[in-house]
């Protein structure tokens, strides 16, 4: 089986948030009114992380996309009481909506902050409603979703390759995050495919993990900004 | 054979508190009701919209529900423990302090479990925790003590009450339809005495282990998590002890509560105050002690995070509900119970009072800072509950305040056969404490002195 990860080479990335809006539109995340974004309501399965260190005048903020870590070791899906969040075999910390009972254990034992809840029935404004992906279900209010690494592409990849009778090739499943990045500084793969560029930066000098020290083991690496 | 006349002491004091029913009894209870059905009313309103109708957000996923929970939780822990462990140490002076005391546990316990229930997010899912349960969740843990728990603290509060049931079936004819099921055809023959008593000292035993581990596992909700300030080891202790120091504290309020409304000056009297208060000094103390090794360790640990969650309570935002927690756990009680003179009634009634807040708050700085302040990403998202919230908090409350009162009026809230007894057996418990005693008359050399005793 493979095992998914993902490499966001800071360096490269302009935080021009295009991995956010094509995530929300491919994932059918929903809107949020300005109040209830006000009471930390706001939906986003990949979101930019502002890290500032020091203050005024002397400071400097780092911006780093976070979609789901999809840890190896996840702290949130021990603590599901109905196994509503677990770990699929391609490696994928997964959601399984028709059963959430909502209790919000996961979100509260995330430590990178990626779950989320529905705290009402979803709403789109008037023409996005009519545009939603047809592939991603959309979630009933009450259940935690999260970023599932774009899983719809790739039950179609495999589909697709077994239609086509050949093995799955890498570019065949790209999550939208990946497959919009302007400057390309997403990659996307097998993290245990030597010959694949996320096995070979997953390696480099400047990767690191987000909260390593914690043991989730992560399967998204960042490579580090090599300075101005 | 049924005439007042022949009634015992006992009958004829505990009786008719159940039968007659003052005025102002309806009206609390007619307030308390309203405020219930507001309640309802409030989740209703809730069930419709989903949880946006709260305070919550992100990242505080968890607010006054969860508070609550525990907080209930915690409070169950009166009656259920504290009547075990009287009736295990043989304390006589438990006798009209237990049934009081084991109603707290019934009617909290389920109130706190329901907090649980009204906080997810898919009631209509409720029963996935048995249909597919994940064994590797706490809150699975909690389903599984917190049901044993209910289920044995009804039966260890049924089992006293059917001698007094055929008591009541003998004395009030009007009500034989009720209590004629529930006396199961009790006589009062020596064996069925002997039966019950076994009985009774068995789910004593049971239950003792039982209570520990609801607290213990309800602590682990938080502690079997990664999250500064909630991953320590000391919080299943820590959870118990603050428990029973809650659960005292309820004890004594209701108690002085129903001795005023109920005339039981005779029966509860100071000197149950004061060996409670005892009891609560002990708690105080403890509790201090596992809150200052909680505290100062994070400190020396000096992890960024914890440190962050900790500052916030004790400089931070929250650092009101903490600091008044302190006051209200610590100086206050110390010194109200501390001092013989203050250890009256009154005193230990506002020194329990006074606890229970502090309880709560603490309660409440134990969920909420942790999840204001998340390893990543940093927030500005401040809690504030909803109504709906404070409604069904205020719900909770009358609707425990309620069945307390409505129990008062389905049985003797002091155990009609259990004073009796103890009256019965002063003699037998006279020999016991001799028994304690080295053998010997009073006044003579208790047998031959020990060899070691007659080198020196």
């Amino acid at each position: 089986m493979p095992r998914y990860g993902m490499v966001i080479d800071l360096d490269r990335c302009t935080a021009c948030q295009a991995c956010v809006v094509a995530c929300k539109v491919e994932n059918n995340v929903p809107f949020t009114d300005p109040e209830a974004a006000a009471k930390g309501r706001t939906m986003l399965w990949i979101e930019l992380l502002a890290d500032i260190e020091g203050s005024f005048p002397s400071l400097r903020a780092s911006l780093k996309p976070r979609p789901c870590l999809m840890c190896d070791d996840p702290p949130c899906t021990k603590v599901c009481p109905v196994n509503a969040t677990y770990q699929n075999p391609d490696g994928i910390v997964a959601q399984i909506y028709p059963r959430c009972i909502g209790c919000r254990y996961c979100t509260n034992a995330c430590p990178y902050g990626v779950k989320l809840f529905n705290w009402r029935k979803p709403e789109w404004p008037k023409p996005m409603a009519e545009g939603l992906d047809p592939d991603v279900s959309v979630r009933p209010k009450g259940v935690v979703e999260k970023c599932t690494f774009c899983h719809q592409r790739l039950q179609a990849a495999r589909e697709r390759a077994a239609w086509e009778r050949r093995p799955m090739r890498e570019e065949d499943y790209q999550p939208a995050c990946a497959e919009v990045c302007p400057p390309n500084a997403i990659s996307f793969g097998d993290l245990d495919d030597e010959k694949s560029e996320v096995h070979r930066l997953s390696r480099h000098d400047r990767a690191f993990r987000l909260l390593a020290e914690l043991g989730t083991k992560p399967k998204v690496y960042f490579l580090r900004e090599v300075g101005k | 054979m049924n005439r007042r006349e022949d009634w015992t002491y006992e009958e004829k004091a505990l009786i008719p508190p159940v039968v007659k029913t003052s005025r102002l009894f309806w009206f609390t209870a007619a307030g308390l009701a309203a405020i219930v059905l507001w309640a309802l009313y409030a989740w209703y309103y809730q069930l419709q919209r989903g949880l946006g109708v709260t305070g919550m957000g992100r990242p505080v996923y968890w607010g006054f529900y969860i508070t609550n929970f525990v907080f209930f939780i915690g409070v169950s822990h009166a009656g259920t423990l504290i009547s075990a462990i009287l009736r295990l140490t043989r304390a006589e002076w438990r006798r009209p302090i237990t049934r009081a005391a084991e109603i707290i546990t019934v009617a909290v316990i389920a109130i706190g479990a329901s907090n649980v229930i009204i906080d997810l997010g898919r009631e209509d899912r409720l029963f996935n925790v048995i249909f597919k349960p994940h064994l590797t969740s706490p809150l699975l843990w909690d389903v599984l003590s917190i049901t044993t728990y209910l289920t044995g603290s009804v039966l260890y509060l049924y089992l006293p009450t059917i001698p007094d049931s055929a008591i009541l079936r003998d004395k009030l004819p009007r009500r034989r339809w009720l209590y004629g099921p529930l006396s199961l055809g009790w006589t009062g023959t020596e064996r069925q005495k002997k039966l019950l008593n076994r009985a009774i000292a068995v789910m004593a035993v049971i239950m003792v282990p039982i209570a520990v581990s609801v607290h213990t596992v309800v602590s682990w909700v938080f502690a079997m998590t990664i999250q500064p300030m909630w991953h320590s080891s000391i919080f299943g202790p820590f959870f118990v002890v603050g428990a029973i120091y809650s659960g005292i504290a309820a004890i004594i309020v209701a108690m002085a509560i129903i001795r005023k409304g109920c005339h039981l000056e005779a029966f509860l009297k100071p000197l149950h105050f004061d060996y409670l208060g005892r009891l609560l000094l002990v708690m105080t103390l403890l509790w201090t002690y596992f809150t200052f090794a909680e505290y100062i360790t994070t400190y020396y640990g000096n992890s960024p995070d914890e440190i962050r969650v900790m500052m916030s309570k004790l400089t931070g935002p929250f650092a009101p509900y903490f600091w008044t927690m302190v006051i209200c756990c610590l100086p206050v009680p110390l010194v109200i119970l501390g001092v013989k003179r203050f250890r009256t009634i009154t005193g230990t009634v506002i020194a329990s009072l006074l606890i229970n807040v502090g309880m709560w708050l603490e309660r409440f700085t134990i969920v909420i800072p942790t999840l204001s302040n998340p390893r990543i990403p940093r927030y500005n998202v401040h809690y504030t509950p909803s109504w709906v919230e404070v409604s069904l908090m205020a719900g909770c409350f009358a609707l425990f305040i309620l069945v307390y009162m409505g129990f008062t009026k389905l049985f003797p809230i002091i155990s009609i056969w259990e004073i009796e007894e103890g009256r019965e057996g002063v003699q037998e418990t006279a020999e016991r404490l001799e028994s304690y005693l080295p053998e010997g008359e009073w006044g003579e050399a208790a047998g031959p002195v020990p060899a070691a005793a007659s080198i020196a």
